[in-house]
């Protein structure tokens, strides 16, 4: 029997029963629609959270002091702080795939000024800093080479530090003082908002490295050293070049340990990513779950069918359909109708993915793959569960069938 | 020159089988029914005569005993070669109609075509429309049964029954629910088709019906009770005119 005969017979079905089909539609239509929506809402959360490590500035290396091993016993992360500026200088002098290099120093402080006081962390750095985490200024200026080398007593605000010192006017120009000592505002950072871990990234002021370092924290080293690599690409590369370069500055034997850690942040994403992906695996099986109910919906109507086209199938057969002719007729039956439901749940789970995108101000990702792998997974949905209602009816013997009223 | 005979029982007998007790439907029937022919199989319920009808139809096997169709042996087919010949050699005609409701007589006349194996069918169209031109529904083929009398239901069957052009037309009571006019006017359908040497083969339990085909076999007790010829059937068409002018 020809395909094009069997398509025929099925199609006049389906269009006989518009409100039939119409229903048994409608579980995959939901279906497909909630798998969309879920796991674009997933993909979104995962895109947001790539966005904020993002926004810790592209192709960012960052060079931590490492782990230091006394007599084999490892003091963890940070135990011992071998980074100095001499690292600095040589990591400038001679790596040729870093397109910028700056050492932070870190220090909590009491920062006065304006109309009161704040708690926050003293970054001091170098004038790359805001060209590594592409953060750009709001208003004022940033510190220059001359005021690294001079220790100027020069600071920049986060926003949090403006909403809380200077709420009402321009704090450029003014002068706080952070642990006493007296600091002239230049510029403020634009808003960088959390970061993954939910850290107030605005709770910061910058300071050129050199004051940080001999005026407040009086470490003798510094807690780590921001670069950027020119491209993602060459992130691997510039890894390697570090360590090659720090290796040979901290004098450290072939087959030792580092006393470094040289991240990117791929790796410090990893973790929040794993987290997404878990939530994003989870939204997607509880749609799962509609639609694997939706092909129950589909198997249960299709029984229904089956019994009160007995007649219609008795008669099918007394002109000549084979079983699998039937089989097929029914099989062709779920299959189309789960397919045009999951292409109709794709229709509107892209809306729906909007509206929520729209209304939620959620980031929401449609990722394409995902509309072919609902289409497929309803095509298959349509046969698992038009099976067993097709070969029900194929079984049926035409003399009892052409009797049943 | 012997005419070919399109059907030959021998010995056919149908046991069924319900599990405590045997039921012999049929003891044993030999019947041979010719190219041309027009029979009429009488019968009161529980004589068999659905049974043989069933068997006519190769819907079912007999117990025992052969049975050619067209020289084929059909006891010996499996389902799916019984499929393949009810839709090439037999036109079934129902009591009630049994057309696919929602779907044009045109459509209703394809589905044999749909499901024949046999040839490839370019103009299936056109075949189902000459189909229903013969039984007078050429200007009716895309209403549907609910828009359609009983006897045009009728005539919409029949020319489903023929279209595929086959050996035998088996009618189950044809008439069992029409009026007596319509039913004159089906008769004289098959009369007609009968003369153009279309084999057909009739079950009802009406003698009036019966009268109007050439040979009456009447089943008893899952047996031929008896056979008879009729030299000048009546004539359909004939009683139809005598019948008073419809009314309009």
């Amino acid at each position: 029997m020809r395909s094009a005969n069997l398509f025929r017979i099925a199609y006049q079905s389906i269009i006989k029963h518009k409100m039939r089909t119409l229903l048994t539609m409608l579980g995959i239509i939901i279906g497909v629609g909630a798998v969309i929506v879920m796991v674009a809402i997933g993909q979104g959360a995962q895109a947001s959270i790539q966005g904020q490590i993002n926004s810790l500035g592209t192709n960012l290396v960052l060079v931590f002091p490492g782990v230091f091993r006394q007599a084999g016993v490892s003091m963890g992360g940070g135990s011992f702080t071998r980074l100095s500026f001499d690292d600095v200088e040589k990591l400038k002098r001679e790596s040729t795939k870093l397109t910028g290099i700056s050492p932070v120093v870190r220090t909590g402080a009491q920062v006065i000024g304006g109309i009161s006081n704040w708690s926050t962390s003293v970054y001091g750095v170098s004038t790359d800093y805001l060209s590594i985490r592409e953060w750009p200024l709001s208003s004022g200026e940033f510190f220059t080479e001359g005021d690294v080398r001079s220790q100027t007593k020069v600071c920049i605000l986060g926003q949090t530090l403006v909403k809380n010192l200077f709420p009402d006017n321009d704090p450029v120009g003014q002068q706080v003082r952070i642990r006493n000592v007296p600091f002239k505002v230049i510029g403020v950072l634009s808003e960088k908002g959390q970061n993954s871990m939910g850290m107030d990234q605005d709770d910061i002021v910058l300071a050129p490295s050199s004051t940080v370092f001999y005026r407040l924290s009086g470490s003798r080293f510094i807690s780590q050293i921001l670069t950027s690599a020119a491209s993602t690409a060459e992130i691997p590369a510039a890894q390697e070049e570090i360590r090659t370069i720090l290796r040979e500055s901290h004098k450290i034997n072939e087959g030792e340990d580092d006393d470094f850690t040289v991240r990117n942040q791929t790796e410090l994403a990893s973790t929040a990513e794993e987290t997404t992906r878990v939530m994003t695996i989870l939204l997607a099986s509880i749609a799962s779950i509609s639609l694997l109910v939706g092909g129950i919906g589909i198997m249960n109507i299709m029984l229904v069918s089956v019994t009160e086209r007995t007649r219609e199938i008795g008669v099918r057969m007394a002109l000549g359909a084979r079983s699998r002719d039937i089989l097929v007729q029914f099989l062709v039956e779920a299959v189309v109708i789960s397919i045009v439901g999951g292409l109709i749940g794709i229709v509107l789970g892209v809306g729906a993915t909007l509206v929520v995108g729209a209304v939620t101000s959620w980031t929401t990702v449609i990722v394409p793959s995902t509309l072919f792998v609902s289409v497929g997974f309803s095509a298959m949905v349509g046969i698992f569960f038009g099976l067993y209602p097709a070969k029900k009816a194929s079984d049926l013997n035409p003399i009892e069938a052409l009797r049943y009223e | 020159m012997t005419t070919p005979a399109v059907i030959s029982l021998t010995d056919i007998t149908k046991v069924y089988d319900t599990g405590e007790i045997q039921v012999h439907a049929l003891r044993g029937v030999n019947l041979e029914i010719l190219s041309g022919e027009f029979v009429a199989i009488m019968g009161a319920s529980g004589t068999g005569k659905s049974t043989l009808l069933n068997i006519l139809g190769c819907l079912d096997h007999p117990t025992e005993g052969s049975f050619l169709l067209d020289g084929v042996p059909v006891h010996t087919l499996n389902r799916d070669q019984m499929a393949d010949i009810r839709n090439s050699k037999i036109g079934f005609v129902f009591q009630s109609f049994n057309l696919l409701q929602r779907t044009t007589a045109q459509e209703n006349v394809l589905v044999p075509l749909l499901y024949n194996r046999r040839e490839k069918i370019d103009d299936m169209k056109e075949r189902a429309t000459t189909a229903l031109t013969r039984v007078g529904l050429g200007e009716r083929i895309f209403s549907h049964p609910n828009q359609l009398s009983g006897g045009q239901q009728q005539r919409v069957a029949i020319a489903r029954a023929m279209v595929n052009k086959p050996s035998l037309i088996l009618a189950d009571e044809p008439t069992g629910n029409l009026d007596s006019r319509t039913s004159l006017e089906i008769l004289a359908l098959f009369q007609d088709l009968n003369r153009q040497g279309v084999t057909v083969i009739m079950v009802t339990h009406e003698p009036d019906v019966a009268q109007y085909t050439k040979r009456i076999i009447e089943m008893k007790d899952g047996r031929i009770l008896r056979e008879s010829r009729l030299s000048v059937p009546r004539d359909a068409d004939e009683e139809l005119r005598k019948l008073p002018a419809e009314e309009e």
